[in-house]
């Protein structure tokens, strides 16, 4: 990341990400967020928040903290200052068995699938009901096929994690992450490494589930056709801060150098394609002194 | 000089850390045992996986030792005329000392390497931040079950391993060099005490049990979860289990046996 950028772009849409008509219902929400780790600040005082029921989109480049976000959201890492309230309780504030019952009614699909590998397709989804809804195995197998089949993979039930391909072992993910039927469903960079077949029906399939299911979706993602293809709000994030945030037709209209740079996929511009680095000729010069 | 010291300090800093950290899991694991015994089947999986499954390298082993065992002993005692005593020699050998620590650091290669490199490789691809987001707490489900099963199985892997060294010293005394049969076995059940002997090597192979374990457990979950990270936790768990064992020897034979 180069350092060119040093000063937020404001918010593209009309309604800034924090100035939401009173009453608006927001499941997230993130104020005066701080993190970093080691000498590195990840975020520094980033505002956010995330309505009940649609697909909010976090994209930025590469190592920008899209993820680091997630795992602060969802009680994995705790913030350094800032606050976090997800449906009303302050992810900060909650003790280890408070955060677990929220946890119940939050999935998470990560970028590698995150499957139990000793533990077939069948039991990886059943995984979550047998440790926390103690149903009757009959009634579990119905609710596991039912899952598996929305994300159509009912005919592969009896398969091993290392006998599917990446964009299978996503959609089982997916199926073991709605299980429980959680308010909240965050997913981690969900189209990378996929071929084209696999990420149309991981677009469809996290459309559909949110619409369907009354679900709020948060994907974090650095594909930007796919995530704005289905994405009500998109936040752009880089340099710890928010660049840019809106629809996916206000950001794209956006006129900020760097937002059009990301948008577009611009190898140059605002972020420089080199990292930061004394000029060439210095560094030659200096190897062959030696 | 300066930065050696500041080098030094670092070192040491970062060890306690270290430690304290491992005893913080090790105490999350203990908390883990009520929920683990409503799920003996948890413990039982484990059992298998670490117990089961490292018989044939502690039973070939213990073999072999045993026939090296009576081969030494023999040509040691036969030159005081003691040849006779060789079962109680053999027996007292693997009971107290080689039974326990030989089947320690043989656990520690199978199945303490095999336990960091399974929790390290769940943690580098997500699997144990996956429980998390299940609100399954990972150091309960998985890591409570495999500590236990290492606590029981290391006593039990050393006392096959001493019983299958005794047949090897037998066979190679009574079988090929000819010491009498009745005298080794004899011998062995008259000097043999159960407490003095057996239950000490007991002790000290639940004691290296509950070491090596915790400190495979640990790697695993403190490791960089990158392959390097992995592998050089790997490497770690078999040093530091195997000279944790041979210190812990030196101690508790003092203790025990030291007057």
């Amino acid at each position: 990341m180069g350092p060119a950028l040093t000063k937020p772009v404001s918010s593209c849409g009309a309604a800034s990400e924090t100035s939401q008509a009173p009453g608006a219902d927001v499941l997230v929400r993130v104020r005066g967020l701080h993190f970093h780790r080691g000498e590195q600040r990840i975020f520094d005082g980033v505002d956010l928040d995330i309505p009940r029921g649609l697909v909010t989109a976090i994209m930025g480049p590469s190592g920008t903290g899209k993820t680091t976000l997630l795992k602060l959201i969802s009680g994995q890492l705790r913030a350094d200052a800032g606050t976090i309230e997800v449906d009303g309780r302050e992810i900060g504030s909650l003790s280890r068995s408070e955060l677990y019952a929220l946890r119940t009614r939050m999935g998470m699909l990560f970028q590698s699938g995150a499957l139990l590998t000793d533990l077939n397709v069948f039991d990886n989804v059943a995984f979550p009901l047998r440790e926390h809804a103690k149903l009757p195995e009959s009634v579990l197998r119905k609710l596991v096929l039912i899952k598996l089949e929305a994300v159509g993979l009912r005919g592969a039930v009896a398969l091993m994690p290392s006998e599917l391909s990446g964009g299978m072992a996503r959609r089982v993910a997916l199926a073991r992450a709605v299980a429980l039927d959680p308010m909240m469903i965050m997913y981690d960079e969900p189209f990378t490494g996929q071929d084209p077949i696999s990420m149309a029906a991981l677009v469809s399939l996290i459309r559909q589930l949110n619409d369907a299911s009354g679900l709020t979706s948060i994907v974090v993602s650095h594909d930007v056709a796919e995530t704005a293809a289905i994405a009500d709000r998109i936040y752009i994030i880089a340099n710890g801060q928010i660049m840019a945030s809106g629809s996916a037709e206000q950001v794209a209209a956006s006129d900020s150098a760097w937002v059009r740079q990301f948008m577009d996929g611009e190898p140059d511009g605002p972020v420089h394609y080199h990292y930061p680095a004394a000029p060439l000729e210095q560094d030659l010069l200096r190897s062959a002194v030696h | 000089m300066l930065d050696s010291l500041a080098g030094l300090g670092r070192g040491g800093l970062a060890a306690l850390a270290s430690l304290g950290r491992a005893h913080l899991l090790l105490w999350g694991i203990i908390g883990g045992l009520p929920s683990m015994l409503l799920r003996p089947r948890l413990l039982i999986a484990q059992i298998y996986n670490l117990g089961v499954l490292s018989l044939l390298i502690i039973v070939v082993s213990g073999l072999f030792v045993g026939m090296v065992l009576g081969l030494q002993g023999h040509y040691v005692l036969s030159q005081f005329g003691a040849a006779e005593s060789l079962g109680v020699m053999v027996a007292a050998s693997l009971v107290r000392e080689l039974g326990p620590v030989v089947s320690a650091l043989l656990f520690a290669g199978r199945a303490g390497s095999a336990l960091t490199a399974e929790i390290g490789l769940m943690k580098a691809t997500e699997q144990l931040s996956g429980l998390e987001m299940m609100a399954v707490d990972p150091v309960k489900r998985v890591l409570t079950p495999r500590f236990f099963a290492g606590l029981l199985s290391m006593p039990l892997l050393a006392a096959l391993f001493s019983a299958v060294g005794v047949i090897g010293g037998w066979f190679v005394g009574a079988g090929l060099l000819g010491v009498d049969d009745g005298a080794f076995w004899g011998q062995m059940q008259s000097k043999i005490d159960f407490h003095e002997d057996v239950l000490n090597g007991v002790i000290k192979s639940l004691i290296f049990g509950l070491v090596v374990t915790w400190i495979a457990l640990f790697e695993g979950y403190d490791t960089s979860p990158t392959s390097t990270g992995v592998s050089r936790a790997t490497t770690r768990t078999v040093v530091h289990a195997a000279l944790a064992v041979l210190g812990l020897d030196f101690i508790l034979t003092a203790l025990m046996f030291g007057g």
